[in-house]
Formats: structure tokens, C-alpha cells, sequence
């Protein structure tokens, strides 16, 4: 039973949600508008579930003094902190005066922005180390990745107009700029490319999201065949 | 000469001033005023709106009625003769009328959604303007909102629908008679073995990171089933698994995934709780704990298969600094690139639905995939067939594929 | 060693330095690079022109702070470009880190016009959890989904919330996103649904994502990253952040490609050398 209900309780909640697309009669569609309400409500209380979690795991450690212990009662300090300052401040908390702003500012919103920005270093070395034209395909994707991240900022239309605007280049238009070029790019060949692997990865959904509403795929509820 | 007269009093400049300013002002609210007034009286009371149609809208769950009209002969742009038109909405055509919306002057459609289903309603649209109110001429009713079975516009997605269930299941159905699909050699799921092989040779640990979503992306369920694969593979080598999740559902599921691995590679024994750990649903707060890993740890091979944001290249370059071989798989199209540079093999889009399908072997899952497959031929040959349909200006077909 | 080996070898946190020097430095002297406006950003901003003044539009803020550079001048432009018309905003965020940062931005433009009162001119309904079954939800009813809003308001009491039902209360859904939930999950469950037209701004990364639904006309318009911000910038007589920031990202584009250039260089010329 400890399986086969959840089975149970799965088909027919997604089946029912399918049918809900193409019937819609109150019959179906209330319910189907309450089970969605109620998702909501049950993500809601993940969150309580994942903070739990978090202490659960982390003072464990704490107690079993377990590699990198000190780093862990930063992290419950912090953890509980917050929640408890927000939780005094109460429904203004994220007003201009409130410690929990200041959290907000001074700490998580910095903090996020940094690790964000690491992305910009990050590019920079792997487009050095790892985009190698080994192949046709390869350098016809570099050229046209060139393309696209000139054409992106104003200094490849500036590039572009005092390279077709030469002397030394008679007949190529000089209304042609590298970002008139980059959008086609992005329009036409790109966005074909695009298409197909969306459609390709949505029937890959359908084909898993049936495959657990049919419980063919039943190893996500616990190993146990 | 004649004098001017002078005032004698200090302040009566001031205050002579100040009257002529009173008076000045007084004078031109009154001219203002006596303008309005004059354009109040002399802007002519809107013409009624005409033609009011009031039809149940279709396809719905009897939620609304959809009213259009013919906008009165005074509604014209710049005249402001009408500024808007109210809906008014009666149970009987003498009344009482309520007002239930307003829209502004061009407007000649609204559909009314505050509506009982089942019950009659008579309507009527009364044009507003500064000259005044005008009531409907006539009222258009009685009409009901009513539940349809079933949604006509999406007959294409039914159809769709229909077809690919049947392959999926005909396809599950062939396989388990007997008769197993080929499918293609998947180099980055082969890769994943060998990754794992070579951690163990270097003595190091296997890090595998499930994504960062929330058990509600596919993807999510797809890396998690790929996990017990690769959970088996590390018990049957002796490798160390460690396994950084973001929500707290994915890690009860994870914890599961693993002991299950360890269970039918035969080594129950071996499992350790550890190896799941609850990190943290913040992405870069995730991000931070898993770079700290790969650096601290230096896991020998590092698996990324699951739904994957911005994170992804500091995941992959920090993994590349550690000399680490590295597997991904996302359906996240954005994120691809990055994990191409990289990592040493990628898994692209459905690779990754289809991974777990290749790993296990089992007829039901590879026969699915075959019924994913035949269905992408079909779409394959509506594209072409539309575009050529399309081509010679015929338009039924694709209004057909258009849903509502 | 051979100069080929040694770049080969190179320390990565040179390259970053160089990075660091060249996004720095034009945010120190700005250079004022010339902007164009491209088809996408210029549809963008005729779908918002194109609204009748004084129309409620649904706006809906899907960002936090990591995202900030990218979509804070897009959210502030398109802001400011509705309060100008009159029109009245509503705005949702479904990220849960985002309220703060969206409810300070929101405040910020708002302050430039005295006369628009929050409210009766423009409405932050905040957070709520669920992701896409929020946008759902929104459908059966805005007030049901948020009945209080981001400030602890009940949204029935608000004037600006009065006219508001559902999707059909809106002419045009203007989203700002970076990722998910966001644009995706709007054109799925709102644009197909509920046939609500809509405008996206979203980051760099994101954008050739959204292009088959530029060209089906799901959406609208379509910003993508500082550059498409920098862009609408412009196309609204506007000199903001995203602007400002283009000089520093025109260089760093530069340095990038110039490390592809120069990677593949070193791979050519070792493949010559003698063993």
C-alpha cells in the first residue's frame, strides 16, 4: 500500500488535470481550479518543511562537530536572525527603517549580485581555454558567436561602420552594421535551432510526465521495487 | 497740471495690490467657470451605442457573456462628445439596471464575467459624455451563460494528445512482448560510467548535482531517477557520493534514490546519510556551497543533470579549475552553451528525459522513447505540410492547429 | 618556453584583472558610445505607446538582486513610460527574494510624479508562493490571489483594485524576468490561456529563447539584457543605468572575443611548432 496509493493518487490527480486542458465544464474545471489553488498552498509550506530541514542538518553537524563545523553556526545564527527579526517587525519589515531592509541591502542583495557578477570572469577565462574551432561546425559557430557579441554593443556598429565604410572596401553597402547582421542571426538561424530542441524537450516532458502518471516511472517514490 | 491722487497710508499700496489681485483672479475663475458651462451646455448629449449582441462565450465553464456593439455615431476620435460607455446588466428587461463596467470612448466589445451561470440576463450600453448620459435605445437579452463539455478549439491537442499516448503505450506494450527498441549510443551517458570509474581509481569522490528546481520541474524527477543509476554504479565501485540539493522535497526523494542504488548494487551496508546534504533553495547561496565542495573535497567527477539557471558556468569553470571530468545534462536551452565549453560531455535537451530510459534498460522506458520519437516525425510532417499549406494562402490548417 | 605555452598556461586571474580594469574603467570615464534601437526594443516600446491613457496594466516584476543591473532600468523605464501615459499598474512578483528591491525601484519613479498616488495610480501586490500556479490562480481573480498587497493593504479596500477581476481587466501584461519563474511560464499558462498580450524584458542569457515567440507574436517586444535596457533608454529620450553601463560592456564583449581569437591563435601556432 505504501506505494501503490501514492500510484493511485497520482494517475488520477494528473489525469484528471489533463482532462481539465480539454473539458471545460464546471464539473471539472472547479475542482481542477482548487487542486491548483491548493499547490500553491503546498508550496507555501515547503518552505516551513525546508527551514526545518536546514536546522535539522545543520545543528547535527554542529553537535557531531563534523569538517567545517564553525561555518555551520554562522549559518544557524544567521538563519535564525532573520527570521526572528522579520518575524518582530511583522508586515512592514522590508520598510526603509527596518533591520530586516538592512539585511536585505547591506547583506543577501550585495552578496547575490557578487556571486552573479562572477559570471563576467568566468566567460572571459572559458572563452579563452575551452572555444576551440577543431571543426567546420566549430568555426562557424565562432564566427557567428563574434558576431552576435559585437553586434550587441554600440562599439561593433562603430567597428562595423568604419570597416564598410573604407576606401579599400568599394561596393559592400555601408548600411551594413554588424547589428542589423547579429539580428538576423538571432532571428532566422538561431531561433530555428531554438524551436526545434523546444519542441524535441516538451515532448520529452510529456513522455516523463506520463510515464509518472501512468507509474510506469515509479522509482521517485522510494527505491524500493 | 492735475495731481495724481496719492494714498497716504503705509501698506494701502499693499493692500490695493492685493484687492486688484482678488479681483483679477475672481474674474478669471469666473470666466473659466461661465466657459465650462457654456461647454457643458453646449456639447451635445452622445447618440446611443446600437447593435448590441450578448452571446454566451464558448468553450468555457459558463464564467462570461461577451457583449459587442456599434459604437455610437458620436464616438469619433478628438470629439469627446462620448468619453465612455457603461454596461448595465438587468435579470429582467424593465429592470432594476446595475452597472457592471465602464470602458473608455472607442471601445465595442467587453465580456461580462461576473455572471451566474444558468441565469438570464438582459443588457444594455448607455454612452456618457460631458453633455450628458444617454440610455441605451433598445435591450438585448435574455441571455445565459452556459458550461461546455467540451473545449472545440483544441481538437488539434487532442488529436496530438491522443496519438502520442497511443505510441507511447503501443511502443511500452512491444517492449515488454519482446520486442526492445534500438536506441542510439548517448556518449555523455556512457561517459557518466567512466567518470565514476576514473574517481575511483584517483580514490576521490563522486559529486552530483541534481539541478536547482524544485520537485515540480520535470527535469528534477528525471535527474533524481538518473541518481539511483549512478548512486549503484558508486556502491558497486566503493566511490563516495556526495549530493547537494536545493528544496527539501528533491532531498527526502535523493536520500531515497541513493539508499535504493546501494540496495541493488548489494551493498546496503555501504550507504552513508551524509552524502545527501540539504544545502539551500538560494541559487547563488547553492552556488556558493557547491563551489566550496569542489574545491575543499576535489570530487574526481562531477555529474550536473537537472534544470539549471545562471549558475551554470560557475559550476562548470570552477569544476574545470579542479581537473575534475564533468557530465551535464539540462533541458535549460540558455545554459547549454556553457555546459558544452565546459564540461567534457553534455547531455542536450530530451537526452537528458531519455537518460533514464538508456540506463535502466527497461523495456516500458525504452519503449517510450520510441513513441516520443514517432511523435516528433508527425510534427516534423505538420510543419512541412503547413508551411506548404500556408505557401498556397490555404488557412485551415493552421486554424485548426491554433488553440484557445 | 615558447611564448604559445606560456599564454597557454596563463593564470586565469590575469584574465580576470583585465576584466575587472576594463568594466571598471569605462563606469568611472564614460566614453558615451552611440546607441541604436533595435526592432524588438522598438516593438516593446510602441506596445505600451499604443495603450489607450488612463488603461490598468498587469505588471509583473520576476527578479532579485543578482539580476539587478539587467532589470532595474528596464523595470524603471517601463514604470515611468506608463505612469506617464496615466495608466494604472499593477504589479505582482514571484520571486521571492524580489519584493524589496521591486517595491524601492517602484518607489523611486514614483516619487518623479506628485500627483500619482499608490493605490488609485499604481498597486504592488508583492509576493506570492507557487510559481506558475500562482499566474493560475490569478485567472479565477487577482483580489483572490493576493487579498492583501505587498504593504499589508487588503486589495479589496484599494480604489485602483476596484475595476481589477482578472486577466481580462488588462490590456497588455508588461513582464520583467530573469528567469524562472518568468516570460516562459507567462506565454504558457497566461498568453495561450487567457490571450492577454504581453511585453518581455529579460537577461542577455535568456533572450534567443524568446524569439519564437517574438516572431509568433506572443510577445509583443522583447528586451534583452543591459543592452536591450540601454536601447529602450533610448528609444525613450532616457539616459539611465543601463545606458551608462553599455561603454563597460562593450569593452568586456571585446576582451571576450578577443580571448576566443587569442585562444585559437596559440592552438594554431602549437600545431606548427615542432614537437
Amino acid at each position: 500500500m505504501k506505494r501503490e496509493v501514492p500510484l493511485f493518487i497520482t494517475a488520477v490527480i494528473g489525469l484528471f488535470m489533463i482532462l481539465s486542458f480539454f473539458v471545460p465544464h464546471e464539473w471539472v474545471s472547479v475542482p481542477a481550479d482548487f487542486l491548483q489553488a491548493s499547490a500553491v498552498i503546498l508550496v507555501g509550506f515547503g518552505y516551513v518543511l525546508g527551514g526545518a530541514n536546514a536546522l535539522r542538518v545543520n545543528f547535527d553537524a554542529i553537535y557531531k562537530k563534523k569538517s567545517g563545523w564553525p561555518y555551520k553556526i554562522v549559518l544557524v545564527v544567521s538563519l535564525l536572525a532573520t527570521v526572528v527579526i522579520g518575524l518582530i517587525e511583522g508586515k512592514g519589515f522590508l520598510n526603509p527603517t527596518m533591520r530586516s531592509k538592512w539585511i536585505y541591502d547591506w547583506v543577501y542583495s550585495p552578496m547575490s549580485s557578487t556571486m552573479f557578477a562572477l559570471l563576467a570572469f568566468f566567460i572571459a577565462s572559458a572563452a579563452f581555454r575551452a572555444f576551440r574551432i577543431r571543426t567546420v561546425e566549430a568555426g562557424l559557430l565562432a564566427v557567428a558567436a563574434l558576431i552576435v557579441m559585437l553586434g550587441r554593443v554600440p562599439l561593433g556598429d562603430l567597428l562595423s561602420d568604419w570597416l564598410f565604410q573604407a576606401k579599400w572596401l568599394p561596393g559592400v553597402p555601408h548600411t551594413l552594421h554588424l547589428s542589423t547582421i547579429q539580428e538576423w542571426i538571432m532571428s532566422v538561424p538561431q531561433n530555428t535551432a531554438k524551436r526545434a530542441i523546444l519542441i524535441g524537450a516538451a515532448l520529452g516532458v510529456m513522455a516523463t510526465g506520463l510515464r509518472v502518471i501512468l507509474g510506469i516511472e515509479r522509482s521517485y517514490l522510494s527505491g524500493e521495487d | 497740471m492735475p495731481r495724481r491722487p496719492r494714498c497716504d497710508a503705509p501698506g494701502t499700496g499693499w493692500a490695493i495690490a492685493l484687492a486688484s489681485a482678488f479681483l483679477l483672479a475672481a474674474s478669471a475663475a469666473a470666466q473659466t467657470t461661465h466657459r465650462d458651462s457654456i461647454a457643458a451646455t453646449t456639447m451635445p448629449t452622445p447618440r446611443p451605442a446600437s447593435g448590441l449582441v450578448a452571446l454566451d462565450v464558448a468553450n468555457d465553464a459558463g464564467r462570461g457573456i461577451q457583449l459587442d456593439w456599434k459604437a455610437s455615431p458620436d464616438d469619433v476620435p478628438k470629439s469627446l462628445v462620448v468619453t465612455q460607455y457603461y454596461v448595465a446588466r438587468a435579470e429582467s428587461p424593465g429592470g432594476p439596471w446595475v452597472v457592471v463596467d465602464s470602458v473608455a470612448a472607442g471601445t465595442i466589445s467587453k465580456m461580462d464575467q461576473g455572471v451566474a451561470r444558468g441565469a438570464e440576463y438582459f443588457y444594455r450600453i448607455d454612452a456618457q459624455g460631458p453633455g450628458g448620459l444617454t440610455l441605451a435605445g433598445s435591450v438585448t437579452g435574455p441571455v445565459r451563460a452556459t458550461s461546455q463539455w467540451v473545449n472545440q478549439t483544441r481538437g488539434s491537442v487532442l488529436v496530438g494528445t491522443i496519438l502520442f499516448f497511443g505510441f507511447v503505450l503501443y511502443y511500452i506494450a512491444s517492449a515488454q512482448a519482446g520486442k526492445k527498441p534500438f536506441v542510439r549510443r548517448i556518449p555523455g551517458i556512457d561517459a557518466i560510467e567512466e567518470a565514476i570509474g576514473r574517481a575511483t581509481e584517483m580514490g576521490r569522490s563522486v559529486l552530483y548535482v541534481p539541478g536547482i528546481q524544485d520537485i515540480s520541474d520535470i527535469q528534477t524527477v528525471a535527474s533524481l531517477v538518473i541518481l539511483e543509476s549512478v548512486a549503484k554504479l558508486t556502491a558497486r565501485y566503493e566511490t563516495p557520493i556526495t549530493v547537494p540539493v536545493t528544496y527539501p522535497i528533491p532531498f527526502t526523494i535523493a536520500e531515497e534514490m541513493v539508499k535504493a542504488g546501494y540496495l541493488h548494487a548489494g551493498r546496503p551496508e555501504a550507504y552513508d546519510p551524509d552524502s545527501v546534504r540539504f544545502v539551500s533553495p538560494e541559487q547563488f547561496a547553492y552556488v556558493a556551497a557547491v563551489t566550496g565542495i569542489m574545491l575543499r573535497d576535489r570530487p574526481a567527477a562531477h555529474i550536473f543533470m537537472g534544470s539549471f539557471f545562471a549558475e551554470s558556468l560557475l559550476l562548470a569553470e570552477t569544476g574545470f579549475a579542479t581537473g575534475a571530468i564533468q557530465v551535464a545534462g539540462t533541458a535549460n536551452v540558455h545554459q547549454l552553451p556553457f555546459f558544452v565549453v565546459a564540461c567534457d560531455y553534455t547531455l542536450i535537451g530530451e537526452e537528458l528525459y531519455a537518460a533514464s530510459a538508456y540506463l535502466s534498460g527497461e523495456p516500458k522506458l525504452v519503449g517510450g522513447l520510441k513513441g516520443a520519437d514517432l511523435m516528433k516525425i508527425i510534427i516534423i510532417a505538420s510543419v512541412i505540410v503547413g508551411c506548404i499549406l500556408e505557401t498556397l494562402n490555404l488557412h485551415g490548417f493552421t486554424k485548426w492547429m491554433m488553440t484557445q | 618556453m615558447s611564448w604559445t605555452t606560456g599564454l597557454e598556461t596563463l593564470d586565469r586571474r590575469w584574465l580576470f584583472l583585465v576584466m575587472g580594469l576594463l568594466v571598471a574603467g569605462p563606469l568611472i570615464f564614460p566614453a558615451g558610445l552611440p546607441l541604436k534601437v533595435s526592432p524588438p526594443v522598438q516593438a516593446f516600446n510602441d506596445a505600451i505607446e499604443a495603450l489607450p491613457n488612463g488603461s490598468t496594466v498587469l505588471m509583473s516584476c520576476d527578479y532579485d538582486p543578482s539580476a539587478r543591473p539587467e532589470m532595474v532600468p528596464m523595470n524603471r523605464t517601463a514604470f515611468r513610460q506608463l505612469l506617464r501615459k496615466d495608466c494604472k499598474v499593477v504589479v505582482t512578483v514571484l520571486w521571492n527574494a524580489g519584493p524589496g528591491l521591486v517595491e524601492a525601484t517602484l518607489n523611486d519613479v514614483a516619487r518623479e510624479f506628485p500627483n500619482k498616488r499608490y493605490g488609485v495610480d499604481w498597486v504592488n501586490l508583492g509576493y506570492k508562493a507557487g510559481d506558475d500556479a500562482v499566474m493560475v490562480l490569478m485567472g479565477q481573480g487577482i483580489k483572490n490571489a493576493f487579498p492583501r498587497d505587498y504593504r499589508g493593504n487588503e486589495t479589496n479596500t484599494l480604489p485602483l483594485m476596484m475595476g481589477v477581476r482578472d486577466y481580462s481587466s488588462f490590456p497588455l501584461l508588461v513582464n520583467i524576468s530573469a528567469g524562472f519563474p518568468g516570460t516562459k511560464e507567462w506565454v504558457q499558462q497566461v498568453n495561450s490561456r487567457f490571450h492577454l498580450p504581453m511585453v518581455a524584458g529579460v537577461t542577455a542569457v535568456s533572450a534567443p529563447e524568446y524569439y519564437p515567440y517574438l516572431q509568433s507574436g506572443q510577445l509583443r517586444g522583447l528586451l534583452g539584457g543591459m543592452a536591450g535596457a540601454a536601447e529602450y533608454e533610448k528609444a525613450r529620450g532616457e539616459k539611465g543605468t543601463a545606458t551608462k553601463g553599455m561603454d563597460a560592456q562593450s569593452l568586456a564583449h571585446i576582451f571576450v572575443a578577443f580571448c576566443i581569437v587569442l585562444g585559437n591563435i596559440i592552438q594554431r601556432v602549437k600545431k606548427r611548432e615542432p614537437a
